[in-house]
């Protein structure tokens, strides 16, 4: 088990041996929808979000 | 295990109706006896028509109350302070849900209720009631005097804050949106139908008596300033405070996450609602129906040291009856979550 930090709030954040770089996860506490920047050092960031006037 | 024998004294209020609902399935509970003086004789379900096929208690007159093991007050303002040594004859253990009994000192009764207290060497006898905070107090006590809605709305939502010294205490300023079941449940010409329904009516910018219990639980050593005002609005459950606090250090969101994790984790009616997606992102009163929760959220303002915290509860559960029972589960040894597990209804 892979063990972080969410960036937004803090929380500890465990995942999966198997995780890949670019896996979608949410962050247990806060909710906020979370990306895998980097294996090593593990590292996580707020994934993108699709904004309301996108494609306008 | 044999129940506990309870009674309610004041049970044709709202807040009565909601602590006979909780504790009517509580399974260490035997509810003995419900006064009204107005409706004595009446079966409570005629005031509490949700508990229709539900109870046969008749309400009882208040000279007629027995002997019981713990006592819940629902009386009107000053009614408990001037009968409580009648009370304490008798049950041991008592839970006030006026304001009788949550300031600690005459000189503050007075400032914030305007006369002198009938009983005062009660005053700082009575455990103040909301378990996040007095937890270990309430295990041994045996007078609880549960806290008042709006102010347990904004205490919960700054205590974390509070506690840790990260807020200038002289800058705060709360201000509570509130709905109609807060003013009881006898008419006024204020909450006439054509009157009330639809308004959003500003009836205590200044000195509402809630003021005082913030001030007295908010202060960690050095007493703090505080300003509140109450708004009433088109709602019949709910509170939704909206504080501003003002940081005294440079601290993130992220600082200011586990500040709040740190203070609430494991308490089983907190949550901190933050949420950057969905349709709820920040606490909304009216998902809170009927539960226990506080939710809480907070945003950090990118442009100063501004803190705005949002925090929510139902009126009559968390700022009432709810909050009573879970310091009656804590002051007893039961389950501190027995009877308070509904959570909430959606859509509403």
């Amino acid at each position: 088990m892979l063990k972080t930090e969410c960036p937004v709030c803090g929380a500890d954040v465990e995942l999966n041996d198997g995780t890949v770089k670019g896996e979608l996860l949410e962050c247990g506490e806060c909710g906020t929808e979370l990306e895998v920047i980097n294996l090593d050092p593990l590292s996580l960031a707020e994934a993108p979000k699709e904004e309301e006037d996108w494609g306008e | 295990m044999s129940k506990l024998k309870i009674s309610i004294a004041g049970g044709s209020g709202y807040t009565g109706g909601e602590l006979l609902r909780l504790l009517m399935t509580h399974p260490q509970v035997e509810i003995s006896q419900v006064t009204s003086e107005r409706f004595k004789g009446k079966p409570v379900a005629r005031l509490h028509p949700n508990l229709r096929k539900r109870s046969e208690l008749k309400f009882s007159s208040l000279s007629e109350l027995e002997n019981c093991d713990v006592l819940f007050l629902c009386l009107p303002h000053k009614s408990s302070s001037k009968k409580i040594n009648e009370f304490l004859g008798i049950a041991e253990k008592i839970i006030d849900l006026s304001g009788d009994f949550r300031l600690n000192n005459a000189d503050d009764y007075k400032k914030w209720y305007g006369e002198e207290h009938p009983n005062e060497e009660f005053l700082g006898k009575f455990v103040y009631g909301i378990p996040e905070l007095h937890r270990e107090e309430m295990k041994n006590a045996k007078l609880i005097s549960s806290a008042g809605c709006n102010a347990t709305a904004v205490i919960l939502g700054l205590y974390p804050l509070y506690k840790n010294k990260i807020i200038d205490i002289k800058k705060s300023v709360a201000e509570v949106k509130v709905g109609s079941s807060e003013s009881g449940n006898e008419s006024t010409p204020a909450s006439h139908h054509p009157e009330r329904a639809g308004c959003v009516r500003s009836f205590m910018p200044t000195g509402h008596r809630h003021t005082g219990e913030i001030i007295q639980e908010l202060s960690f050593g050095e007493k703090i300033d505080f300003n509140f005002s109450a708004t009433s609005i088109d709602m019949v459950r709910g509170v939704l405070a909206t504080s501003h606090v003002f940081l005294n250090e440079d601290l993130d969101e992220k600082d200011i996450w586990k500040i709040y994790r740190k203070e609430y984790s494991g308490e089983p009616f907190i949550r901190i609602v933050k949420e950057n997606d969905g349709i709820y992102r920040y606490p909304e009163p009216k998902l809170l129906a009927g539960s226990n929760y506080c939710d809480i959220g907070f945003e950090k303002d990118r442009n100063s040291n501004r803190v705005v915290v949002i925090s929510a509860i139902d009126n009559l559960m968390k700022g009432a009856a709810g909050q009573a029972v879970q310091a009656f589960n804590i002051m007893n040894g039961f389950q501190e979550t027995t009877s308070l597990e509904f959570t909430g209804l959606h859509p509403v």
